[in-house]
C-alpha cells in the first residue's frame, strides 16, 4: 500500500510534466493549426532560464577562507552575499522560484519571437513542412544551449525550506515511514494550479471565450471583425510560458541537458495522440494517466513478471488506444483526420 | 510540388540509358571526386550507404508524401541482424544482407501496421514514437542481443558456424566481412557498395515507373478520391513503408559490413532527421535528389567535423586581429562538435526558401534560363508549372 501510493505520487509528477507539454501543444495546434516539434525544446529553454537565473545569483569573487589557519585557502564567494550578508544567501537558496518569475516574461518574448519569426510564415504550409521546419530548429536551439551550457546535466536544488522530505505517510494515517519530497508537492500542485489557470482563462475571460470561437470557426470570428491572428500569437505566448515554468519547475527533480526536450516531447506527443488531438482535457487526463501507468510499470514487482515493461508500456498504450479508439480517448470527430 | 512529383512519362530506352550514365558515374566515383578531396574509401562508403538510405526514404516520402520521422530505427536494426550473422554464421557479406533485410522487413510489417492506421501528423508522431522505444530498448531490456552501451562487435570466440565447418578453426585474428574469399576493405568494399547502390537505385526506377509506383503518387495528391474510385490504399502504404524500411535495413547491413560493430546511437532521433534533411535538401520524389542530398551532407560532414579552431584562424589570418577572433569564434559553433548545428541551420533554410529541394533549384534556374534564351515568350509556360494547390 505505502509503494503504491508512492508510486502514485511519482506519477502524478511526472503526468504533470507530460500533461503541461500537451496541454502546450494542443493549445497552438488547436488556434494556430500549427504542429510544433520545437515545443519540448521551450520546456527545456525554461529549464535553462533557471540554470541561468542561478549562475547569475551566485555571480562569485575568490575571497580568502579565514576558516582554514594553516595556509592561505581561497573560496569562491558569491557577490550577493557579500553585499547583502544573510538576505542575500536567501536570495540564491530560492533561485528556483525566482527563475519561475523570470521565466514568464523571458518564455514570452521567445515565444512571440517564435510565432511571428518563423510559425507565422508557416500557417499555410503542408503539416509535414511545418513538421521539419520546427525540427530544424528545435535541433537548433538544442546545439546553441549545448554550446553555451555543455553537455552535462546542470542540478539545481529547491529552496532549503522544501528540501525535505514531507511525511505524507501519516497525512493519510499510513506508515509513518512513508515519505515523500516536499518540492516535488509543490511541483504536483503548482502544475494542477497552472492548469486550472489555463482552463480558467479560456472559460471565464472574453479573451478566452474569443480564441475558443477562433479554434472552432477561425474565419467566422473573423468576419465580426476580431482579429484573431494576433489572439492566437498570444496563446502561442501562453503556451510558451506554461512549457518554460514547467521546464523551471522540473530542473529540481531531473538536472536538465540539452536533450531534455525532445525526450520530453516524443512523450508529450504520445499522450496529445493518446488523449485525442485537439481535445485540451484529453491532452491532460492523457498525460497524468499515462505518468501513472509508467510510474507503476517501473515497479519492482511488476519488472519482475515482465522485464523492461516500464520502457514501452506508454508505446503500448498508444498503440492499443490507435486500434481500438482511433481518434484517441476524448478526440471529437472532425478534428484533424 | 506539383510539377515535381507529376508523371513523367519514360521509355525503356530512355531508362536504360539513365541506369547506364548512372552506373558509370558511380563506378567511377573515385576518379571524378579526387579534385575535392572526397576520394577515399571509408568516405566513398558511407556516400553509397546514405544514398541507398535516402533512396529508400524517397520511395515512402517522395512518392506518398507520409513523413516517417522514424527511419533510423529500420537502419539499427538492420546493422544489428547483419552483425548477428557474422557472429553466429558465417563471415560471407551475402548471408549478412539477406538476414538484414529480411528482419528489417519483419520488423517493418509490424511497425507499419500499426503507424499507417493514422496519417499525416499522426503517422510522423507515431514513427518517431516507435523509433524512440527500440532506441531506449536498445539501451536497457535488449541489452543482451545489443549489447547496450559497448555496442555489439565481433569476438574471436563467436560460433560462426558455417565458417568454422568449412575452414577450420585455424585463425586467431578477426576475421573481416568477406565476398566468398574475397575480404571486403578498402576499395572492395567501396565497389560492393556500389554495385548494391545501382541495383537499389534500379528497383527504385523501376517503382517509380510503374503502376504501383502511379498509384502511391495517387495517393499522395488525394488520397480520398484514391478511396472514392474503389481502391483499398492501405496495403499499398504498408508495402511502401515495407520496401522503405527494407532499403534502410540495406543500408545498416552495408554499415555493419564496411565496419563490423553495431551500436545503439545509429537509432537516435537526429539519425532519423538526417535522413529526412538529405531527401528534401535533394528534392523529395524525384530520382536522383535524395542521393544528391546524402552526397552532399556526408560531404560537408567529413569536411566540417574535421576542422577545428587553429584551421580556422588560419583560413581567416589575412583579416585584422579582432575581426579575425570574432570571426573564428562565431564559425568554431558550426564545425566540429557543432556540424549539428549546422545542419539544423541547414534544415530551415531549405525547408523555408527551398522546400522543393535542389531539384527544384536547377528546374528554375533552367527554366530562367531557357525563358531568357527565348526573350520572355514562355512567361505563361512558366507560372503553368506553378503548384497547383
Amino acid at each position: 500500500m505505502d509503494a503504491l501510493l508512492l508510486q502514485l505520487l511519482n506519477g502524478l509528477d511526472k503526468g504533470a510534466a507530460y500533461a503541461l507539454i500537451a496541454l502546450g501543444l494542443t493549445l497552438v495546434f488547436g488556434t494556430l493549426g500549427v504542429v510544433n516539434f520545437a515545443h519540448g525544446a521551450l520546456f527545456m529553454l525554461g529549464a535553462f532560464v533557471a540554470v541561468s537565473v542561478n549562475e547569475l545569483l551566485t555571480f562569485s569573487k575568490r575571497v580568502k577562507d579565514e576558516s582554514v589557519t594553516f595556509f592561505d585557502a581561497y573560496k569562491e564567494q558569491p557577490y550577493l552575499e557579500i553585499w547583502l550578508g544573510d538576505f542575500g544567501s536567501a536570495i540564491i537558496d530560492w533561485s528556483v522560484p525566482i527563475a519561475i518569475l523570470a521565466a514568464i516574461p523571458i518564455m514570452l518574448l521567445i515565444g512571440l519571437a517564435m510565432e511571428r519569426g518563423l510559425i507565422r510564415h508557416f500557417y499555410k504550409r503542408s503539416h509535414a513542412e511545418q513538421i521539419l521546419v520546427t525540427f530544424g530548429l528545435a535541433i537548433v536551439i538544442g546545439e546553441i544551449v549545448k554550446a553555451t551550457f555543455g553537455a552535462n546535466p546542470i542540478p539545481q536544488s529547491a529552496p532549503e525550506i522544501v528540501s525535505g522530505a514531507a511525511p505524507v505517510g501519516a497525512l493519510f494515517g499510513l506508515s509513518e515511514a512513508l515519505v515523500y519530497p516536499w518540492w516535488r508537492l509543490v511541483y504536483l500542485f503548482s502544475s494542477l494550479a497552472i492548469i486550472g489557470g489555463v482552463f480558467a482563462f479560456l472559460q471565464f475571460t472574453t479573451y478566452g471565450m474569443v480564441v475558443r470561437a477562433g479554434m472552432a470557426d477561425r474565419e467566422t470570428v473573423g468576419l465580426l471583425g476580431i482579429n484573431i491572428e494576433r489572439r492566437f500569437t498570444i496563446v502561442f505566448g501562453i503556451a510558451a510560458i506554461v512549457a518554460g515554468v514547467a521546464g523551471v519547475m522540473y530542473t529540481p527533480i531531473l538536472p536538465p541537458d540539452y536533450n531534455l526536450g525532445m525526450n520530453f516531447l516524443v512523450l508529450s506527443f504520445v499522450v496529445v495522440v493518446v488523449g485525442g488531438m485537439g481535445s485540451l482535457p484529453g491532452a491532460v487526463a492523457a498525460g497524468f494517466l499515462l505518468g501513472v501507468v509508467q510510474s507503476f510499470a517501473s515497479m519492482g514487482a511488476v519488472k519482475e513478471i515482465v522485464p523492461g515493461i516500464d520502457q514501452i508500456i506508454i508505446y503500448l498504450i498508444a498503440v492499443a488506444i490507435l486500434l481500438t479508439r482511433p481518434r484517441g480517448l476524448l478526440g471529437r470527430k472532425g478534428v484533424m483526420e | 510540388m506539383a510539377s515535381l512529383t507529376a508523371f513523367q512519362p519514360s521509355t525503356p530506352k530512355r531508362d536504360a540509358i539513365i541506369m547506364a550514365v548512372f552506373a558509370a558515374v558511380v563506378l567511377t566515383a573515385p576518379i571524378w571526386l579526387t579534385p575535392i578531396g572526397a576520394s577515399y574509401p571509408d568516405l566513398l562508403q558511407r556516400f553509397a550507404i546514405f544514398g541507398i538510405f535516402a533512396i529508400g526514404f524517397n520511395i515512402l516520402f517522395g512518392l506518398t508524401g507520409y513523413l516517417s520521422f522514424g527511419h533510423a530505427a529500420f537502419l539499427g536494426v538492420g546493422s544489428y541482424a547483419a552483425v548477428w550473422m557474422f557472429k553466429l554464421l558465417t563471415m560471407n557479406v551475402l548471408v549478412a544482407i539477406a538476414f538484414g533485410v529480411l528482419v528489417t522487413a519483419l520488423f517493418s510489417i509490424v511497425i507499419g501496421y500499426v503507424c499507417l492506421r493514422r496519417s499525416g501528423i499522426y503517422f510522423s508522431i507515431l514513427t518517431l514514437a516507435f523509433a524512440q522505444m527500440s532506441y531506449n530498448m536498445a539501451y536497457s531490456v535488449l541489452t543482451p542481443i545489443t549489447n547496450g552501451e559497448t555496442a555489439l562487435i565481433l569476438e574471436t570466440a563467436d560460433p560462426r558456424i558455417i565458417d568454422r565447418a568449412l575452414l577450420g578453426d585455424a585463425k586467431e585474428a578477426l576475421p573481416s566481412p568477406s565476398l566468398f574469399g574475397l575480404e571486403l576493405t578498402g576499395y572492395a568494399a567501396f565497389y560492393f557498395c556500389a554495385v548494391v547502390l545501382i541495383l537499389a537505385f534500379w528497383v527504385s526506377l523501376r517503382i517509380f515507373r510503374s503502376p504501383f509506383g502511379l498509384k502511391l503518387l495517387a495517393i499522395k495528391s488525394n488520397q480520398n478520391r484514391m478511396i472514392y474510385t474503389g481502391y483499398n490504399t492501405r496495403p499499398y502504404l504498408l508495402v511502401a513503408f515495407v520496401i522503405s524500411g527494407m532499403y534502410a535495413g540495406l543500408a545498416g547491413s552495408l554499415m555493419a559490413i564496411t565496419d563490423p560493430l553495431a551500436g545503439a546511437e545509429r537509432m537516435q532521433w537526429t539519425a532519423s532527421g538526417e535522413v529526412v534533411l538529405m531527401t528534401i535538401l535533394g528534392g523529395a520524389g524525384t530520382l536522383i535528389g535524395p542521393l544528391l542530398g546524402a552526397g552532399i551532407i556526408k560531404y560537408f560532414e567529413n569536411i566540417f567535423s574535421a576542422v577545428g579552431k587553429t584551421q580556422l584562424s588560419e583560413l581567416f589570418a589575412f583579416l585584422p586581429d579582432g575581426l579575425n577572433e570574432a570571426l573564428v569564434g562565431l564559425m568554431s559553433l558550426f564545425v566540429g562538435e557543432g556540424w549539428h548545428l549546422t545542419l539544423g541551420v541547414l534544415f530551415m533554410l531549405v525547408v523555408i526558401f527551398l522546400p522543393g529541394g535542389l531539384m527544384e533549384g536547377i528546374k528554375r534556374l533552367t527554366d530562367w534560363a531557357k525563358s531568357r534564351r527565348q526573350g520572355g515568350e514562355t512567361v505563361g509556360d512558366g507560372a503553368a508549372h506553378q503548384p497547383s494547390e
